[in-house]
């Protein structure tokens, strides 16, 4: 049996060491697209602040990981897949013939159809390749441009602020993170930034980078549709992620935001899976759904190779949940966070310090959350939407104290 | 055999004696605030409960890191946070459906029990054995796990997870 994984992120690594270990007779070759060892991406803006090298980012540090695992890594870009022929078809040339084949090719940045963006000094924050290329760039008191403020734009905030450059933000939507935090808390975000010196566009577009040609360091010129112009040494581009689903079409595998995956992560081909980023799966709160988040790709990974190897096991649902800390504000958002119809909700909020927190219930389970400036426990919101845990009394007392959660938790969980 | 803690909320009269012990040893500070295990006050009972992570056998703290910094202690069975190779993410501490792994501002990263390597201050500063360090078949921890289990993503229908 040949298990093919396409992707070494999350999804794909962990894949690889679930099926080698469930089915140690089956060989498992696992495709990375990038010269590296496999990493995360989500460590990224960590190098930049400092914290860790390029090595810090790899995926799994120990010596000999894959190859004691008995997992071959081989450097390759998928260019198509043939599923009549079981064959995976490489750029240049190659192949690989699968017996089951797991798609894990994670996601691409989105680069809007604003001209210049091909402009020497405009980067998105991808690829260790990317990161190198802002190291090269984002010195201190650098002029720097970031292109969007939702979840990804936000780490980069902070790295970039870490970095002590002199950051300009600009998000087409009303308020930051827009689609994490709701006005309250993204305004607080914005709020919060502002304070510490950073200037902060919101409900603004940019609508042309332009060489700027002018004898500093500054070789860019970036418009705003507000009329202002912002030059910069570096330009930043994070305006959105789009699934790397592209290469499939022909196959015959349905896709819609992403590959479309049942509660065993199998697509509409058979013995074709698909995990992480590109999958769009069964959502825990109903309907199938990109998350594009840590958790649900090595949720996916598992639970992927585990049906692969032919252990029936069906997944109850991917939960959404972030949490991101910009330049030092804390925000997590979990599940329905928007709430709405059919829902009732109990906010706590205190803008002088930024605290705020957003509890969500359908009758008396909790169903979604978020919070700004609260970084203890909150996990057991998880706990509590994905046990969908029936609060009974405690339901009264959090609408009217939101901030007792913990207590919430620990009487139904432990006492 | 592997030891764990077992926790006997009937028995803790709220003295804070454990989250003292906890934030000394592992953060050199007499700050519950700090502490690893904290003790819930339930006032309108008059009832008091420790608290600290299981060392789950599913250990969503450590699947869902992305640098491979929390691993598994062979000898205790604790999953452990390595200071070197966490970056602050904090994706651990909403990933953990007990919220047992909670970020430190002060050092940007982490923190979680490590069972104190195998013995934890918390029980030997329990003055009423509230807190005990015994072998982990005999510790009442089961309706925990079971609710664990329930927030497992994969669940063969066991109960247990099929593999890691």
């Amino acid at each position: 049996m040949t298990y093919v994984i396409i992707g070494a992120g999350p999804a794909g690594v962990v894949a690889a060491e679930t099926l080698a270990k469930t089915d140690p007779s089956g060989d498992v070759v696992l495709i990375g697209g990038e010269p590296e060892a496999p990493y995360s991406r989500m460590a990224i803006p960590y190098v930049l602040t400092g914290i860790i090298d390029h090595g810090g980012t790899h995926l799994r540090k120990a010596i000999g990981h894959y190859e004691n695992r008995g997992i071959t890594l081989r450097q390759a870009r998928a260019e198509r897949v043939d599923p009549a022929a079981k064959t995976v078809h490489l750029e240049g040339g190659g192949s690989q013939a699968y017996d089951k084949l797991l798609i894990a090719t994670g996601a691409r940045p989105i680069k809007p159809p604003v001209p210049g963006l091909d402009l020497p000094g405009v980067h998105h924050c991808w690829t260790l390749a990317d990161c190198r290329e802002i190291e090269k760039l984002a010195h201190k008191d650098a002029h720097v441009v970031l292109m969007g403020a939702g979840f990804i734009g936000c780490i980069i905030l902070e790295s970039l602020v870490e970095r002590g450059v002199k950051l300009a933000v600009v998000e087409a939507q009303d308020r930051m993170v827009p689609r994490m935090m709701n006005e309250t808390a993204g305004n607080l975000i914005k709020d919060w930034c502002q304070a510490k010196g950073i200037d902060v566009h919101t409900g603004t577009m940019v609508t042309q980078i332009a060489d700027r040609a002018a004898g500093d360091e500054d070789k860019l010129l970036v418009d705003l549709d507000s009329g202002k112009q912002l030059p910069a040494h570096l330009v930043v581009v994070a305006a959105g992620v789009k699934s790397n689903i592209d290469f499939l079409d022909g196959t015959g595998i349905d896709t819609g935001d992403g590959i479309l995956v049942d509660d065993h992560l199998r697509t509409s081909v058979t013995d074709i899976y698909a995990a992480g980023d590109c999958a769009q799966g069964p959502d825990f709160g109903g309907g199938f759904n990109v998350h594009a988040i840590q958790p649900t790709s090595t949720e996916h990974g598992r639970i992927a190779a585990l049906n692969m190897a032919g252990r029936d096991t069906p997944y109850q649902g991917s939960l959404n949940m972030n949490v991101l800390d910009t330049a030092g504000l804390i925000s997590t958002s979990f599940g329905d966070w928007q709430g709405g119809a059919g829902t009732e909700s109990a906010e706590v909020l205190d803008a002088a310090t930024f605290k705020y927190l957003r509890l969500n219930f359908k009758d008396d389970v909790l169903v979604g959350a978020l919070s700004l400036g609260r970084t203890d426990h909150m996990g057991v919101v998880r706990g509590l939407i994905q046990n969908r845990t029936p609060l009974g009394p405690w339901k009264d007392k959090l609408m009217a104290e939101p901030h007792r959660i913990m207590d919430a938790y620990v009487a139904h969980a432990y006492a | 055999m592997l030891k764990a803690l077992n926790i006997d909320p009937g028995k803790c009269t709220g003295c804070l004696q454990c989250e003292l012990a906890c934030s000394y040893e592992n953060e050199g500070l007499f700050n519950p605030a700090k502490s690893r295990i904290k003790v819930f006050n339930f006032h309108d009972q008059g009832r008091f409960v420790p608290y600290t992570c299981t060392q789950c056998d599913e250990a969503w703290c450590m699947h869902a890191c992305p640098v491979d910094a929390i691993t598994v202690n062979r000898a205790t069975g604790a999953k452990e946070v390595n200071d070197n190779l966490c970056v602050g993410c904090k994706v651990c501490t909403i990933a953990c459906p007990f919220g047992t792994v909670n970020y430190n501002s002060a050092t940007g990263k982490v923190i979680k029990c490590d069972l104190c390597g195998g013995d934890p201050e918390c029980a030997k500063a329990c003055p009423t054995d509230a807190i005990t360090y015994v072998d982990a078949d005999w510790t009442g921890l089961d309706k925990m796990r079971q609710w664990a289990a329930k927030t497992d993503a994969g669940n063969t229908g066991t109960g247990q997870q099929a593999a890691h």
